[in-house]
């Protein structure tokens, strides 16, 4: 589970620069004095830049210095992978002191940390312990500390409490000491001028320099001439513009190197024609290596005498990789972290890597949208709600990046859930828009079907996916801690991404008990808008709307004395008119202000039928608890008949 | 002499210079041992007479380092050139993989590249190989000379080189043509082992 340390990577054979020059120093400070001097180090820099390579050095320099030391190098994969086992087999705390007795500690590429809070738990305990026992710790990763998605606040901070670190793009000088260094490695003599000429091109990394050093060794080992400064250009596809300045400084040196061509020219020979099969496998693993995958299987075939039917196994690679390549890239639309997983690199794994994919492919199903029946045309809009509707307008206008998160605050029944799925169904018809529109409650119980399905990851994939998030009643979230933990990280990721986030809840965010507070701080950082007791206009045209719905022709004097009694909720004001309209059809009589009056005040007033629990918007939540949820489904009807039915029971 | 080691992944080619004496073979040596960077090539072994004549053979051992997976190996091999070593010559000779022929371009030479050239054909006959199976090229050494006492490559490739192979001129003095027959006799060496090779 833990890797050897890569002899090739020394500090004999890191090449230095002013891009790196500071953190190769730092590496040799922490290896001459392990715990002591800078601990942790924290070396980042972009990909293919010399990370691993360093953190191996350390590793090696260490052993150097006192080989009494013990020096683990790992990935945090493999970190990862070891911890499971070990919890697996009930050995973790085994696990905790196999690390804890590490003198120095080489883990690489830990921005993988990100979205696993347990093992960030783990890494920050390790660390302190570490850290006290005065043993090193020395990390990598991509980014600094501080950029790593979802990390924690406080292993933030451990972590950039030694020295942070990064590498840097070299220079060109550097770039042709990497490349002298590199072809002397393998053996391999060019023309004057041709390194040069490679280097003076733009490569964004260390790792791309080679995968064009490795096109002109293999294309003169199969080819008859050698490659000069203008072939190479050809062959890497470099404009003709820039470089022959290098030419004439390299033929300045002791003259022609005629054993350095003679070795060329027997090289090509060999490869060419002794053993034309392992010059064209070779090249193929020079090929795939340099983008990235393992070529195990084409190493395997070198090592044959005599493969039967190279050129298929080569081709078979070939489409392997072809294949891993299109999986990755389908893989990296809907979950990009898993794309990033070491079998999209592998082609003997192809079979995992398309179990993988499926099951990043079954998480596909788009998170449940918006409801169709609650348009923003059909929002009743007035100066109660003004606030939250040109909110919500403004959203529209510039998803994620205006009010992000928009919380709508307010009592039940004023129309926060119309509101809320108005706001999806207007942002759903956005080009590529993926909306997840749903009752907090139901994101809950997904996540425990999830859970339970042992699907948190593509549960997870299939939210990360959204454009836009929205959650109803978010004060349901209370006390329930992992989908409290699930929506923080959600939230961020979301948010980095400026994808918009809308929710609801009866007051206030910082007033809701059981959230945390670093969600209850997120949702307030946003804008919250609240919305109130309906007023007049809103009143009339719910009225209007509903009467009209109902063909019933309304006298003015019937809506003016609607709109003016007391209503605390559009809701409410809804079921008074139905029950005035139900009244006016059991005695067979057209509806009236009359008949409404006589309705509404003859009998004794109706209060709050629905007495003691938490009166949410369509959930009722009981005392004991449980809830209720298909009372849900009765206010998602649009029927008014059908919300009588709901009224009466 | 198995030139293709699979086992122990090697490659070993034995290159001999041959020719009569004083037509430059161990100045060939020389001027390729001065080329070969410290860390590519062994000692040179030359067991020389007082007169700095060859009076067994010498040898230079090149490491090429890997070739496609194989440690590549070159020995160069000179004999004596002197009529009465010819002993040692068919010892040195054994197990050749090549053979550079390096003649001495003054016509009044002539004889000798002669008389040498027969006397390889019958010492790799004594070893049961046949002249024309062998990896050869000819190289016409001292072409630095004055004009007038040296024949051209052409008319020497006329006078010696009845198999057609490939030939050099060359001043071994100086290193004109020395890694350029060096090359040359490679090729052929290496062609000859893919096609042995070739399963």
């Amino acid at each position: 589970m833990t890797s050897a340390l890569n002899p090739k990577y020394s500090f004999d054979t890191f090449v230095v620069g002013a891009a790196n020059r500071l953190a190769v120093t730092a590496g040799r400070t922490v290896a001459e004095n392990p715990g002591t001097a800078y601990n942790p180090l924290f070396i980042y820099s972009g990909s293919g830049l010399g990370k691993t390579h360093l953190l191996m050095a350390v590793g090696h320099a260490a052993k150097q210095t006192a080989a009494a030391l013990g020096i683990e190098y790992l990935t945090l994969d493999e970190w990862v992978e070891a911890f499971h086992a070990a919890i697996a087999a009930g050995q973790g705390d085994a696990f905790r002191r196999r690390f804890q007795n590490v003198d120095v500690l080489l883990v690489d590429d830990v921005q993988f940390l990100t979205n696993r809070k347990e093992m960030q738990s783990e890494l920050l305990r390790l660390t302190e312990a570490l850290q006290t026992a005065g043993r090193q710790i020395v990390l990598t990763s991509d980014r600094p500390p501080s950029q790593i998605a979802d990390l924690d606040e406080r292993l933030i901070s451990r972590l950039s409490g030694g020295l942070v670190v990064d590498i840097g793009v070299p220079d060109y000088e550097t770039r042709v000491a990497i490349l002298r260094r590199k072809s002397e490695e393998r053996g391999v003599r060019f023309e004057p001028g041709v390194l040069e000429t490679v280097a003076g091109a733009e490569f964004a990394n260390v790792r791309e320099l080679m995968g064009a050093l490795n096109r002109l060794v293999a294309f003169q080992a199969v080819n008859e001439a050698s490659v000069n400064a203008e072939s190479a250009k050809r062959i890497l596809g470099l404009s003709a513009a820039a470089a022959p300045v290098a030419a004439a400084a390299a033929s300045a040196g002791l003259g022609p190197d005629e054993f350095g061509a003679f070795l060329a020219d027997v090289t090509v020979t060999v490869g060419k024609a002794v053993e034309a099969w392992r010059a064209r496998v070779t090249e193929a693993m020079l090929r795939w290596e340099g983008e990235g995958y393992r070529t195990q299987r084409l190493e395997a075939l070198l090592k044959q005498e005599a493969p039967a039917a190279v050129d298929e196994a080569i081709a078979q690679f070939g489409q392997d990789v072809e294949r891993l390549k299109a999986l990755e890239s389908e893989v990296a639309q809907f979950d990009p972290e898993a794309a990033g997983h070491s079998v999209f690199r592998d082609p003997e794994r192809v079979g995992e890597a398309e179990q993988a994919a499926a099951k990043v492919r079954e998480g596909v199903a788009p998170p449940p949208g918006p409801s169709g029946a609650f348009p923003l045309v059909a929002f009743a809009v007035g100066p109660s709600n003004h606030v939250a509707v040109s909110a919500a307008r403004a959203v529209l206008e510039r998803p994620g990046k205006k009010y992000n998160p928009l919380v709508l605050v307010g009592k039940s029944g004023l129309g926060k859930t119309h509101l809320l799925n108005a706001i999806g169904l207007e942002l759903a018809h956005g080009r590529g828009a993926v909306v997840a529109c749903l009752s907090t409650q139901a994101f809950t119980d997904e996540l425990i079907a999830a859970i339970e399905g042992n699907r948190v990851d593509w549960w997870r994939a299939r939210y990360r996916r959204a454009t836009a998030l929205l959650l109803d009643d978010i004060h349901l979230i209370a006390g329930k801690e992992r989908t409290q933990e699930e929506l923080f990280n959600l939230f961020n990721l979301l948010q980095d991404k400026d994808r918009q986030l809308v929710f609801t809840a009866p007051t206030p965010p910082n007033t809701l008990a059981g959230i945390e507070e670093r969600i209850a701080s997120r949702l307030e950082g946003g804008l919250v808008a609240e919305l109130q007791d309906p007023d007049r206009d809103v009143k009339r045209t719910v009225l209007e709307r509903l009467l009209t719905l109902q063909s019933i022709s309304a006298e003015p004097a019937l809506i003016d004395y609607l709109a003016d009694r007391h209503a605390d909720s559009v809701r409410g004001l809804v079921a008074v008119v139905q029950r005035v309209v139900s009244a006016a059809a059991a005695q067979d009589v057209p509806v009236t202000a009359g008949l409404a009056r006589e309705v509404l005040e003859g009998q004794a007033p109706r209060e709050a039928r629905r007495g003691a629990g938490l009166r949410t918007s369509g959930l009722v939540v009981s005392s004991l608890g449980g809830i209720k949820s298909r009372e849900k489904m009765v206010w998602d009807w649009t029927d008014p008949t059908d919300r009588v039915i709901e009224e009466f029971r | 002499m198995s030139l293709v080691n699979f086992t122990t992944r090697e490659i070993t080619c034995k290159i001999v210079y041959y020719g009569p004496g004083r037509s430059g073979k161990t100045t060939n040596l020389h001027y390729i041992y001065g080329r070969v960077p410290d860390t590519r090539r062994g000692r040179m072994v030359s067991l020389a007479t007082q007169t700095d004549r060859t009076l067994f053979f010498d040898f230079l051992p090149i490491d090429l380092g890997q070739i496609s997976g194989f440690t590549t190996r070159f020995q160069l091999y000179t004999v004596p050139g002197q009529v009465y070593y010819n002993a040692t010559r068919r010892l040195v000779l054994q197990g050749a993989d090549g053979v550079v022929f390096v003649a001495d371009s003054q016509a009044r030479q002539l004889d000798e590249n002669l008389e040498s050239l027969q006397n390889l054909q019958s010492n790799l006959l004594e070893h049961g190989v046949d002249i024309r199976t062998v990896p050869l090229v000819m190289q016409y050494n001292k072409q630095d000379l004055p004009r007038e006492l040296i024949l051209s490559g052409a008319d020497l490739d006329d006078a010696l080189n009845f198999r057609g192979v490939p030939s050099f001129s060359a001043d071994a003095l100086h290193g004109q043509g020395v890694f350029e027959t060096l090359k040359g006799i490679s090729e052929l060496v290496l062609k000859k082992l893919a096609a042995g090779s070739a399963v």
